[in-house]
C-alpha cells in the first residue's frame, strides 16, 4: 500500500506542477507576447480579458499569492474560462476528444500489440535473421520524427496517388450518424494519421520490449525453468514475457506523453480536427486559455495512465505489495 | 570383479565462449566421472571455469558459450547429443538443478507452489490434489512449512529460499543433483544448516550431487572427492581426505593453505599471488607456471597431462616422468608445442 | 580467497578511466551500427563546417524563378521565393546541428549534476530530487515546449532554453543508478577521507568513470532534440527567418509545398533531421550494445568447431 500512496503522491505533485506552470507562464511572458494575448481577446470576450489581466498580473488589486489560490479554486471548480471564440474551454476541448481519443486510443493499442509481440519474438529468437534485422530497423524508425513520416505518407497516398483524403476527419459532404458510411469515411480520415502514429510508436515500444526481454531471458530464473524442463512456450510466456511486461508498465504508460506529443503534430498536418490542431490553432491565435486548459488536459491525461499503470503493477506483481 | 558403470561421465569436456572477437575456451578438454550417490565437490576460484563446466553438463549454456567438444554421458546416454525433446524429458526426472542465488533463480512473480507445479505439470499429468501433496512433501523434507507454498520468494528467508530450492530439485527424486555454490550467500550458520541437510537427504534418497564451490572448508567437511580446477582444467582430483591430507599440485595446496583453520594451530595466512591468466590468449606450458612457487624451466614449455598418481590424478610436470601430451592426444584437442 | 589483487584504491579509477577510451573506440570500429552512425555524423559535421564548399548558392538569395522544379542548375528545387532549396538545405545544417549538440550537451550536463547528486546525498535530497525528475518525466514533451515557446521570443536562444527544460530529465533516472552503484567504492571513500568537497568529489571522481555512460546519454539525447526542435519549428514557433531545416519545413507547409508539387522543398528538410536523428541513433543503439553485453548481437558463425548438432533454443 505504500507503493500506491508513493504513486498517487507524484500524482498530486506532478498535476499541481502543471497547474503552475501554467500560473507561472502569463506571469513570466514578455510585454510584447502578453500584448499580443490581450488583444486577441480585446472586444471579444471581456470576461476573457479581465481574468487573462489578473493572471498576467497587470491587475494591481489582487496580490500574487490570493490570485494563486483563485486560480487553484477557479481550476478545481472546473472553471477553465474561455478561448478566444467565446466558448468555454471546457466545452471546447470536450468537443474535439473523441476524435483524438479515438486516434490516439486505437493507435496505441494496436503500436502496443505489434510492439510487444516482434520484440519477444525477437528476442527470443537471438542470432536469427529476425533478431539481426527487424530490431534495429524499427528503432530507426522510431527516431523518425513523426511529421516526417506523415509527410511521407501525405505525399504518396494523398497527394501522389490519391487513395486517401488530404486532410480532415470526414468529408464536408457528409452526415455525421451511426452509419456506415460514415464510419468508413472516418476511418478513410484517420488512416494515415494513424499509420503515421502507429510505426513511430511501434519502433518505440519493440525497442524497450526487446531490451527488457533481452534483460529478463538473461536473468536466473528463466535458466532454471530452462533446467526444470519447462516447453519453451511456457517459458517465453509465463517466466519471461510475463516478467519483462509487467513491471515495465508504468514506464510504457509514461512513454504515453511523447505518443500524445506525436498526435499533435500530425493532427496538425493532416489537420485533423482534435485536441493537437486545437492545441495548434490556440497558438496561433495567440488564444492562452485554450493552451493552457489543453496543456492541463494532457498532463491529466498521461497521469490516469500512469496511475491506472501503477494500480495494475501493485495488483500483478506481488513485490510491491510489500514496499 | 568389475566395477557397476559411472552415472555421469564426463569425456574431453571443451566449453567456449563464441564472441565476434575472439573464442575462448573457458573449459578445456575436461574428464571425470559421478558414481551412484557420490557427492563430488569441485573448486577453484572465480573464472576458472568450474560453474561454466557445472551448466554445460547440465546442458544449460547461454549463447555464447557453447559445448564445443567432448561428451557427457548420463546413465549411458550422451547428453550433449541429444535432440532438445529428449533432453526435456530427462529434465529433472533425472538430474536438477540448484543454483546461487535462490533469490535470482526462483521467479519473483510466482509463489513457491506456482512454481513447483510448473515442474511437476512439466513431466506428468497430475491431478491437482496429488501436485499439492508432493509439493508439502518436499517441503516437509527440508524442514519448510507446507504453508509457505503460498508464499512468494521475498517472503521468504535467504537460508528458507535455498531450502525451497534443493526441495525443488528433488520433486521426482532425481538421481543427480548439480548445485553451483547454493551456500555462497548464507551465513555461516544457515550454511551448515543447509550442508547437514543436503547430506542427510542424499543419504536418505540415493542422490549423487555435484557441488561446485570456492569454500574449502565446506569441501572438506561434505563431500567424497574433489576436482580442482584451474584456468579451465582439472589440476587435480582426489578423495577428499587425500586431497586434504596430501595435496599435490602446488595450486591445490595454495588453496587449502589460504583457509586456516578455526581450531588448528595459528598461522600466518598465505594467499596465492598473481591472477589467473586471460584465456583469449593461447598459453604455452602450464598454465599455473607464472603463480607456482615451485615452477621450472620445462614447466613454460610442456603442458603437463593428468596423471594417475597412487589413487588420486594431478596435472603437474613434478609428477610425470614423460610429461607431454598424452592425455589431451586422446581427447581430440589439437596439441601444442 | 587466493589470488585476489591488491591494487591502492586510486589507481584502480585511474586504470579504469584509462582502459575506456580504447576500448570505446575498437567498440565502435567493429560494430556496423557504430560506424554507418558515425559516418553519417561526419557526413553532416563536415557540410556544417563547410556549407559553401558543396552549395552552388548564396541560401537566401532571391535569385531565381520560384516554385521551379528539378533540374541541373537546382538539384531539390527552388522555393516559392525564388531559393535554390539544395543551397538552403546544406546552410542551414550548421545551425540545425550547433543547437542539437549544445542542447544534449547542457542537458546531459544537467542530468548528470542532478542524477548523480542525487545519488551521492541520499537520504531527503535524494528522495526530493527524484520526486522532481518524475515530475518532469511525467509532464507531456511537446505540449510543455508548445506552451513555453509560444510565449518566448522566437528565435535559436528560446529553442534552446525551453529545449534544455523539457530534457534535463530525461537521463537522470540512469544516470542516477550509476551513481549510486559507484557510491560506496573504495576510490571515493579515500577521497572523502582526504576531505575532498563533495563537488569535487561528483564531478572529479564520479562522473569521470562514467564516461560510455554519458556518451550514451548524450546521444540518446540528441535524437529526441533532433526531433523536438524540428517539430517545434514546423508547427511555427520559430523564427521563420532563420535557416535552419525546421524553419524550411516551416515555410514549405505554409506554402502548401507538397499539394502544389514542390516538394523536395519539404521533403528534403525533412530528410535531413530523419537522417541527423538516425545516424545519433545507430551510435546510441551500439553504445547501448557496447554498455549491456547481454544486448549484443550473437555470432552466427562459429569459428573452427567439430561439428556437433545443433540443438533448437534458447
Amino acid at each position: 500500500m505504500r507503493y500506491l500512496a508513493r504513486r498517487g503522491g507524484i500524482f498530486l505533485i506532478t498535476l499541481w506542477a502543471a497547474l503552475t506552470v501554467n500560473f507561472a507562464i502569463p506571469r513570466i511572458m514578455p510585454g510584447n507576447e502578453a500584448a499580443a494575448v490581450l488583444s486577441t481577446f480585446r472586444g471579444v470576450n471581456p470576461a476573457a480579458e479581465h481574468a487573462l489581466e489578473i493572471e498576467f498580473g497587470t491587475n494591481v488589486h489582487h496580490s500574487l499569492i490570493s490570485s494563486y489560490f483563485s486560480y487553484l479554486g477557479n481550476c478545481f471548480s472546473g472553471q477553465f474560462g474561455s478561448n478566444a471564440l467565446g466558448e468555454s474551454v471546457v466545452h471546447a476541448i470536450a468537443s474535439a476528444m473523441p476524435w483524438t481519443l479515438g486516434l490516439v486510443g486505437v493507435t496505441t493499442v494496436i503500436a502496443f500489440m505489434i510492439g510487444t509481440l516482434v520484440g519477444i519474438f525477437s528476442a527470443w529468437s537471438r542470432g536469427g535473421k529476425l533478431d539481426g534485422l527487424l530490431p534495429p530497423f524499427l528503432f530507426i524508425i522510431s527516431t523518425l520524427p513523426v511529421f516526417f513520416v506523415g509527410l511521407l505518407l501525405l505525399y504518396v497516398f494523398s497527394v501522389k496517388l490519391g487513395w486517401l483524403p488530404l486532410s480532415g476527419n470526414y468529408d464536408i459532404g457528409s452526415t455525421p450518424g451511426l452509419s456506415l458510411a460514415f464510419a468508413w469515411d472516418v476511418f478513410k480520415h484517420a488512416l494515415l494519421p494513424g499509420i503515421s502514429l502507429v510505426i513511430v510508436t511501434a519502433g518505440l515500444w519493440v525497442y524497450s520490449m526487446r531490451n527488457n526481454m533481452v534483460t529478463t531471458i538473461a536473468e536466473d530464473y528463466v535458466k532454471m525453468a530452462r533446467a526444470k524442463g519447462l516447453s519453451n512456450a511456457r517459458i517465453m510466456y509465463d517466466y519471461a514475457a510475463r516478467n519483462a511486461i509487467l513491471p515495465n508498465l508504468t514506464g510504457f504508460a509514461m512513454q504515453l506523453g511523447y505518443v500524445l506529443g506525436g498526435s499533435i503534430l500530425v493532427e496538425y498536418l493532416f489537420s485533423y480536427p482534435g485536441l493537437g490542431y486545437q492545441f495548434y490553432t490556440a497558438t496561433t491565435d495567440h488564444d492562452l486559455p485554450m493552451m493552457q486548459g489543453l496543456f492541463l488536459f494532457y498532463t491529466l491525461a498521461v497521469l490516469v495512465c500512469v496511475l491506472v499503470a501503477d494500480l495494475v503493477t501493485a495488483v500483478i506483481d506481488p513485490r510491491t505489495r510489500e514496499a | 570383479m568389475s566395477t557397476p558403470p559411472a552415472l555421469l561421465e564426463v569425456q574431453g569436456l571443451t566449453i567456449e565462449y563464441l564472441t565476434d572477437a575472439a573464442a575462448v575456451r573457458a573449459v578445456d578438454a575436461v574428464s571425470f566421472s559421478v558414481n551412484a550417490g557420490e557427492f563430488v565437490g569441485i573448486v577453484g576460484e572465480s573464472g576458472c571455469g568450474k560453474s561454466t563446466m557445472l551448466f554445460g553438463i547440465a546442458q544449460l549454456l547461454s549463447p555464447p558459450g557453447e559445448v564445443t567438444a567432448g561428451s557427457v554421458t548420463f546413465r549411458g546416454r550422451d547428453m550433449v547429443r541429444l535432440s532438445a525433446g529428449e533432453l526435456r524429458h530427462m529434465r529433472w526426472r533425472d538430474f536438477s538443478v540448484v543454483m546461487q542465488s535462490a533469490m535470482n533463480a526462483l521467479n519473483p512473480m510466482k509463489s513457491i507452489g506456482a512454481q513447483f507445479r510448473d515442474a511437476l505439470l512439466a513431466h506428468e499429468r497430475m491431478p491437482a490434489d496429488r501436485v499439492k501433496e508432493r509439493s508439502a512433501e518436499v517441503l516437509t523434507l527440508v524442514g519448510i512449512d507446507p504453508v509457505h507454498l503460498h508464499s512468494y520468494p521475498h517472503q521468504l528467508s535467504g537460508g528458507m529460499r535455498q531450502r525451497a530450492m534443493i526441495a525443488m530439485a528433488l520433486l521426482f527424486t532425481p538421481q543427480l543433483v548439480v548445485m553451483d555454490e547454493p551456500t555462497s550467500a548464507l551465513d555461516v550458520v544457515a550454511q551448515r544448516s543447509l550442508m547437514l541437510k543436503i547430506r542427510e537427504l542424499q543419504e536418505r534418497l540415493g542422490f549423487a550431487v555435484i557441488f561446485v564451490t570456492h569454500d574449502m572448508h565446506v569441501v572438506n567437511r561434505y563431500s567424497d572427492r574433489v576436482l580442482v580446477m584451474y584456468a579451465g582444467q582439472v589440476v587435480e582430483t582426489a578423495p577428499t581426505e587425500q586431497l586434504f591430507g596430501q595435496p599435490r599440485h602446488p595450486y591445490s595446496r595454495g588453496l587449502i593453505e589460504a583457509f586456516p583453520s578455526v581450531t588448528g594451530p595459528r598461522r600466518e595466512l598465505v594467499g596465492i599471488p598473481g591472477s589467473p591468466p586471460d584465456l583469449a590468449e593461447p598459453i604455452k606450458g602450464c598454465r599455473f607456471r607464472e603463480r607456482c612457487p615451485v615452477a621450472f624451466a620445462a614447466c613454460a614449455e610442456i603442458e603437463p597431462a593428468l596423471i594417475d598418481v597412487e589413487g588420486a590424478q594431478v596435472r603437474c610436470l613434478l609428477y610425470s616422468d614423460a610429461g607431454v601430451v598424452g592425455e589431451r592426444e586422446r581427447s581430440g584437442a589439437p596439441s601444442d608445442g | 580467497m587466493p589470488g585476489s589483487e591488491l591494487e591502492a584504491p586510486d589507481s584502480g579509477a585511474r586504470a579504469a578511466r584509462r582502459r575506456e577510451l580504447p576500448r570505446l573506440l575498437k567498440a565502435i570500429t567493429t560494430s556496423r551500427k557504430a560506424t554507418i552512425g558515425t559516418l553519417i555524423l561526419l557526413v553532416i559535421v563536415f557540410v556544417a563546417a563547410f556549407p559553401g564548399l558543396i552549395a552552388p548558392d548564396n541560401p537566401q538569395a532571391i535569385s531565381y524563378t520560384p516554385n521551379a522544379g528539378v533540374s541541373w542548375s537546382h538539384v531539390l528545387g527552388t522555393t516559392s521565393l525564388g531559393q535554390d532549396v539544395f543551397s538552403q538545405l546544406l546552410w542551414s545544417t550548421r545551425q540545425t546541428l550547433i543547437v542539437t549538440l549544445l542542447v544534449s550537451a547542457i542537458a546531459t550536463f544537467l542530468s548528470t549534476f542532478v542524477g548523480v547528486t542525487a545519488a551521492y546525498l541520499g537520504g531527503v535530497a535524494d528522495r526530493a530530487i527524484t520526486i522532481v525528475t518524475d515530475v518532469f518525466l511525467i509532464l507531456p514533451v511537446l505540449p510543455l515546449l508548445i506552451l513555453l515557446a509560444a510565449y518566448l521570443p522566437p528565435g535559436v536562444t528560446s529553442l534552446t532554453i525551453v529545449l534544455c527544460i523539457t530534457s534535463w530529465a530525461f537521463q537522470a533516472r540512469q544516470l542516477r543508478a550509476q551513481g549510486l552503484s559507484l557510491r560506496n567504492r573504495d576510490f571515493l571513500v579515500s577521497a572523502k577521507v582526504r576531505g575532498e568537497r563533495s563537488l569535487y568529489i561528483i564531478f572529479a571522481e564520479i562522473v569521470p568513470t562514467m564516461t560510455s555512460l554519458l556518451a550514451a546519454s548524450f546521444l540518446s539525447l540528441a535524437v529526441y532534440v533532433v526531433g523536438f526542435a524540428a517539430s517545434l519549428q514546423f508547427l511555427g514557433l520559430g523564427n521563420s527567418g532563420q535557416l535552419m531545416w525546421g524553419t524550411m519545413l516551416y515555410n514549405a507547409q505554409q506554402q502548401s509545398a507538397l499539394e502544389s508539387g514542390n516538394i523536395w522543398w519539404e521533403l528534403a528538410p525533412g530528410f535531413a533531421v530523419a537522417l541527423l536523428g538516425a545516424g545519433f541513433a545507430l551510435l546510441n543503439y551500439a553504445f547501448d550494445e557496447i554498455g549491456n553485453p547481454a544486448l549484443r548481437p550473437v555470432k552466427k558463425k562459429r569459428a573452427a568447431r567439430r561439428s556437433l548438432p545443433r540443438r533448437s533454443r534458447p
